[in-house]
C-alpha cells in the first residue's frame, strides 16, 4: 500500500536482570501510518516467533494510554517524539519511511531489567505503600456532599491525580528522580481536605521511602514534566517541598 | 439438569439485605487473624476486597499479572458511577435505580442482588470521597453528575473521563496501605493457573511467577476470583491486551459452574477498526452520547464530507426511532441501531461500518449559554462554536484528544466516526447471593461473576457493581462460610491435592513448548476473534451458531498441533502466557455458542434474528427462558445446563420500550 514504511529498528535485547544487554538491529517492512507504535512489534515480533527465534519482550497492557504499564525509550526520548502521549498512543504516522528507531527500556537502577524492554516499577509501590492513602476503612465515611470542595482545588487534585504511574519521568531525568510522581500523590492528598490529617507525616514518610528506594534527587531541570505523558506539573514538586519543609519544623525529633 | 439454590434471604425487598446483614454469623477478630484468604486480581472488586478484608483482620495474600496492581482494567472505565444519591433533585431512588438495572438487563437479572447493589451504591460513593477520589464537582463544593443511557436521571458520578482510573487508585491505595502494614502480601507479575480443591472445598490456587516462571503453591480458607471479563474471546475488544477468562476457566474445568456465557455487550461507540494490525479497539465513553448526537447521511452511499451535508439530509436514526430516551438508549439497543444502518448501506468513513458522533449543536448550544453569560450581544456563529468548543473540552478534553491521537482527525471540527465493539461481558461465573460459585470457598467478584447486568449492563454500572462486591457485599457475606473454618488449621501445601494441581499446571506448560509448530497464537487468537465477531456477535443465528462451534472445536485441534510457542517455561515468557490465555478462549468460545444456541430467545446483547419483533427489537420468551442458564463441565466439549429460574416478584416483566 502506498504511504507504507520501512524501518530500521535498534532493539535493546537483555536476557534476564544479571544477563548483559546488548542493542540489536531488525528490518521491518511495509508498516501502515496508522499502525500504533507497538502494534509495529507486534508485527516484527510475529515475523521473529514464526522463524523460533525469541519475540521482544516488553510491557503493555491497556493500549489507550492509561494503565501506565507501557514503557519504551524511543529515540531518546521516554514515550516517543511527540508530547503528552504514552508508546501506546504514538502512532507510526509520527515516523518516516526509511527512518531507523533506536527502542530502549526505562534506564534507572531502582528500575532494574525483567526482560529486554520490560522493568521492574514496583518501587513505585512501595512509596504508596509508606504513606500515598489517606487512612479510612471501609464503612467509616460521611456522606459525600458533606464535605464541600472549591471545584478549583478539587481540579488541581485531579490534575495531580491523573499521573499514571508509568516511571517515564524517572527515566527522563538525568538523576533518575522519583519526585513528580510522589509530589503528585502527595499534592493531590494535600489538596483536599480528606488529606489533612496525615499531610505532613505522608510527605515524611514518602520521601524518606524515596530516597531509600534509590531515586535520585531533584535539580530542577523540567525534564520530567516535559515527558510526563499525562502532563503533570512541576508545581507539585514545590508544593511536595514545601510541605516537606513543614513536616521537617513541625516534627519533634 | 438440577436446580440451582441461589440461596435468597427471606423478606421484602427492602428487608432481605439488612436481615442478612444483622444475621450472618460473625467470626471473631482472634479468629479472623488465623484465617487466610487468596484475591485474584487488583481490579476495582479485586483490590477494594483485598482492602476491606485486611482492615478486618483476615490474613490476606494478592495476585496480579500485571507489574503492579494499580495497572488493572478497571482503570481503563472513562464515564463514570451510579449511585441512587438524588443529589440532583430529579426523582432518583434505590428503587429507580433496581428497576433501570433490571430493565436495562432486559429482565435476565436476579432481583435480590440488584437491589442490594442499587442499596449499596450510595455508600460507595462516600467511600470513595473518603479516600480522597477527586470526583467532578460544582463551583459550589458539590459534586456533580451526568446522565448515562437507559435512565432518565443524572445519577453517574465521574472525573473527567478517568473515573475508572481515579476510583481505581482510591482502592490500590486502600490496598497499597494494608501492604504496608503487612496485612496483605502482594504478589505482582503472577499468574493464577489453577485451583486447588481439597475435600470439596476450594482451598488455595497454582501461580505462575511470570517473571522467573517458577509455580507456586499457595493455601486459602477462601479463594476469590476478581478476574475480570472474556471480552478478549473476541480477540478485538475493549479489553486490554491481557485480559483474559484463565482464572475463570480454570476453575469451571474444576466445578464451578458457568453461567450467560453468551451475554456479552457490545458498546456501540468505539473507534472503527482501521485495518488488519489492529490489536485492540478504543471505547468512547457512552457519557460522550450527552453531548453527542448520532447520524448518517439520509441517502445510502454518501460521500460528501460529513460537514457538507445539510441538516434536512441527516437521519438521526437513534432520535427518530426511540423519542422519550433518544441518544441515551442502552447499549444493545444503540448498536443494533448502528449495525442497522451500516447493514443497509448507510455507513459512512472507508470502511462504510461506521456513524457520526457530533458534537456540533450542542457546542453551539453551550456556545450562546457562555456567550450570554459574558452579556455578548449578537456574537457571530465563530465566536459561539469558539466558546462552545471550550465547554466540551472541559467535559471531554481527554476523549477528544484519544480520538485525534488515534484516527488523526480533529472531532473539534469534524463528527466523530463509530462504530460498536465488544466491551463488556454479563456472563461469568454463576454465584449466589453470598457471591459463591457452585465450589464452597470460592468466590467470584465483580465482572468475573455473573449476578447484576441480565442480558446487557447500563453504563456505569460496572464500576459500581465491581466495588459494591469488594467494599460492601464480600465483607459480610464471607462471614457465613469462613464462621465455620474456625477450626480448619492452614494446610500444608505439601498436601498431595497441590502437587497434583501443580504437576498438571507444568505438563500443560510443557505440551505448549513441545508442539514447535508453524502458527503463532496471535493467528489463533485472530482466527477465534473473527468466528464470534461473525456468528455469535450482534446478531446471531441458529445455523451460523452451529456452523460455529465445528468450527471453533476444528480450531481447537488445529491449536494443539500447529501452534508454536518460544523460549521456555522457566523464564519471562510473555508467548507462553499468552498460549495459556488463548487456550482457554478457545474453549470457551465453543461454549459461547452452545449457550447462545440455546437460548431461543433475544433478550439485551444476544439477539438472534429468527426472534425479533416486526420493528427489529429483541423478541423475549419469557415463558422458557426467564432462567439463568449455569453451565457445568463434564469434560472436553461435554457440557451440562442447570437451570436458576428467575422470579420477579416486584416488577412486572414487560416488553423494554424506549420509546
Amino acid at each position: 500500500m502506498s504511504g507504507n514504511m520501512n524501518l530500521t529498528l535498534k532493539v535493546w535485547r537483555q536476557k534476564n536482570k544479571n544477563a548483559e544487554g546488548k542493542l540489536v538491529n531488525y528490518q521491518v517492512k511495509d508498516i501502515s501510518p496508522d499502525m500504533s507504535f507497538l502494534e509495529m512489534i507486534d508485527v516484527l515480533n510475529e515475523q521473529l516467533i514464526v522463524k523460533g527465534d525469541e519475540p521482544i519482550a516488553f510491557d503493555h497492557d491497556c493500549r489507550e494510554g492509561i494503565c501506565g504499564m507501557c514503557s519504551l525509550y524511543i529515540n531518546g526520548r521516554p514515550h516517543g517524539p511527540k508530547d503528552r502521549i504514552t508508546t501506546c498512543q504514538l502512532h507510526m504516522r509520527s515516523f518516516e519511511d526509511g527512518q531507523t528507531i533506536t527502542i530502549e527500556p526505562w534506564r534507572a537502577a531502582s528500575f532494574p531489567i525483567v526482560k529486554d524492554l520490560a522493568v521492574d516499577r514496583s518501587a513505585f509501590d512501595r512509596i504508596i505503600a509508606s504513606g500515598g492513602y489517606v487512612s479510612v476503612n471501609t464503612g467509616n465515611a460521611q456522606d459525600a456532599n458533606s464535605l464541600p470542595i472549591g471545584k478549583e482545588d478539587a481540579d488541581l487534585s485531579f490534575a495531580a491525580a491523573a499521573c499514571i504511574g508509568c516511571g517515564a519521568c524517572v527515566a527522563a531525568c538525568k538523576n533518575a528522580s522519583a519526585m513528580l510522581f510522589v509530589s503528585a500523590k502527595v499534592s493531590q492528598l494535600a489538596l483536599l481536605p480528606q488529606g489533612q490529617p496525615e499531610r505532613y507525616l505522608r510527605v515524611h514518610n514518602m520521601v524518606a521511602k524515596m530516597d531509600e528506594e534509590g531515586f535520585g534527587n531533584c535539580t530542577n531541570t523540567g525534564a520530567c514534566e516535559a515527558e510526563c505523558p499525562k502532563g503533570i506539573s512541576l508545581s507539585n514538586i514545590a508544593r511536595m517541598n514545601r510541605d516537606f519543609f513543614v513536616a521537617g519544623i513541625a516534627s519533634d525529633n | 439438569m438440577s436446580i440451582l439454590d441461589a440461596k435468597i434471604p427471606e423478606g421484602t425487598l427492602e428487608q432481605k439485605w439488612t436481615k442478612f446483614r444483622s444475621s450472618v454469623p460473625l467470626v471473631n477478630p482472634a479468629n479472623k487473624r488465623n484465617l487466610e484468604v487468596i484475591v485474584v486480581g487488583s481490579g476495582l472488586a479485586g483490590a477494594s476486597a483485598a482492602a476491606s478484608l485486611a482492615e478486618l483482620g483476615y490474613k490476606v495474600k494478592v495476585f496480579c499479572f500485571q507489574d503492579s496492581p494499580r495497572r488493572a482494567h478497571s482503570i481503563a472505565a472513562q464515564g463514570g458511577i451510579n449511585a441512587a444519591k438524588n443529589y440532583q433533585n430529579d426523582g432518583d431512588s434505590v428503587y429507580r435505580l433496581f428497576y433501570d438495572t433490571i430493565k436495562g438487563g432486559d429482565y435476565r437479572s436476579r432481583e435480590a442482588n440488584v437491589y442490594r447493589l442499587a442499596e449499596v451504591s450510595s455508600g460507595i460513593i462516600d467511600q470513595c470521597v473518603a479516600q480522597g477520589v477527586p470526583f467532578a464537582r460544582e463551583y459550589g463544593g458539590m459534586l456533580s453528575n451526568r446522565s448515562f443511557g437507559g435512565t432518565q436521571v443524572q445519577r453517574t458520578f465521574y472525573a473527567a473521563g478517568q473515573t475508572g482510573q481515579q476510583l481505581l487508585l482510591g482502592a490500590y491505595s486502600a490496598l497499597e496501605r494494608q501492604i504496608g502494614m503487612g496485612a496483605v502480601k502482594m504478589y505482582s507479575r503472577h499468574e493464577m493457573l489453577e485451583t486447588v480443591t481439597i475435600d470439596g472445598k476450594c482451598r488455595g490456587i497454582i501461580a505462575r511467577d511470570l517473571t522467573t516462571g517458577k509455580l507456586e503453591r499457595h493455601f486459602g480458607h477462601a479463594v476469590l476470583l476478581c478476574t475480570g471479563g472474556y471480552g478478549n474471546v473476541f480477540y478485538l475488544s475493549t479489553n486490554a491486551m491481557g485480559s483474559n477468562v484463565t482464572a475463570a476457566w480454570k476453575a469451571h474445568k474444576k466445578g464451578a459452574h458457568f453461567a450467560n456465557p453468551c451475554f456479552t455487550q457490545i458498546h456501540p461507540t468505539c473507534i472503527p477498526v482501521s485495518g488488519d494490525h489492529q490489536s485492540k479497539l478504543t471505547l468512547m465513553s457512552e457519557s460522550l452520547r450527552n453531548d453527542g448526537r448520532i447520524w448518517v447521511p439520509k441517502k445510502a452511499g454518501d460521500t460528501r464530507k460529513p460537514i457538507d451535508i445539510p441538516e434536512e439530509e441527516r437521519d438521526y436514526y437513534l432520535e427518530r426511532r426511540y423519542p422519550a430516551f433518544g441518544n441515551l438508549v442502552p447499549r444493545d439497543v444503540a448498536s443494533r441501531a448502528a449495525k442497522e444502518r451500516c447493514d443497509a448501506g448507510f455507513g459512512v468513513g472507508n470502511s462504510k461500518m461506521a456513524v457520526y458522533l457530533d458534537f456540533a449543536f450542542n457546542m453551539d448550544r453551550y456556545g450562546h449559554i457562555e456567550a450570554s453569560k459574558k452579556g455578548l450581544d449578537n456574537p457571530d456563529a465563530h465566536t459561539i462554536r469558539e466558546l462552545g468548543k471550550g465547554v466540551v473540552k472541559e467535559k471531554y478534553g481527554n476523549l477528544f484528544d484519544m480520538y485525534q491521537q488515534i484516527t488523526g482527525e480533529n472531532p473539534y471540527e469534524t463528527p466523530m466516526r463509530i462504530y460498536p465493539a465488544v466491551h463488556y461481558t454479563m456472563g461469568g461465573l454463576w454465584v449466589d447471593y453470598n457471591l459463591m460459585t457452585t465450589v464452597p470457598g470460592l468466590y467470584a467478584l465483580g465482572e468475573a461473576n455473573f449476578s447484576d447486568h441480565g442480558a446487557n449492563r447500563l453504563g456505569a454500572s460496572a464500576l459500581m457493581q465491581g466495588l459494591a462486591d469488594g467494599y460492601f457485599v464480600i465483607p459480610y457475606t464471607i462471614g457465613s462460610y469462613l464462621s465455620k473454618e474456625i477450626s480448619t488449621k492452614s494446610i500444608d501445601t505439601n498436601h498431595e491435592a497441590f502437587s497434583e494441581a501443580e504437576k498438571a499446571v507444568q505438563e500443560k506448560l510443557n505440551k505448549f513448548l513441545a508442539i514447535k509448530g508453524t502458527k503463532s497464537v496471535d493467528y489463533f487468537h485472530k482466527k477465534l476473534g473473527k468466528i464470534m465477531w461473525d456468528e455469535c456477535g450482534m446478531a446471531r443465528t441458529e445455523a451460523g451458531l452451529k456452523k460455529s462451534i465445528d468450527d471453533v472445536r476444528a480450531l481447537q485441534k488445529e491449536f494443539w498441533s500447529d501452534v508454536i510457542v518460544p523460549g521456555s517455561a522457566d523464564e519471562f515468557n510473555p508467548e507462553l502466557e499468552k498460549a495459556g490465555r488463548v487456550i482457554d478462549f478457545l474453549e470457551l468460545g465453543e461454549l459461547m455458542c452452545i449457550d447462545a444456541l440455546d437460548r431461543n430467545e433475544s433478550c439485551g446483547g444476544h439477539f438472534r434474528e429468527e426472534f425479533q419483533t416486526e420493528e427489529g427489537e429483541a423478541l423475549r420468551d419469557d415463558e422458557k427462558y426467564a432462567y439463568v442458564a449455569a453451565w457445568e463441565f463434564k469434560a472436553q466439549n461435554q457440557f451440562e445446563l442447570h437451570k436458576e429460574e428467575l422470579k420477579y416478584e416486584n416488577i412486572k416483566i414487560a416488553q423494554r420500550s424506549y420509546k
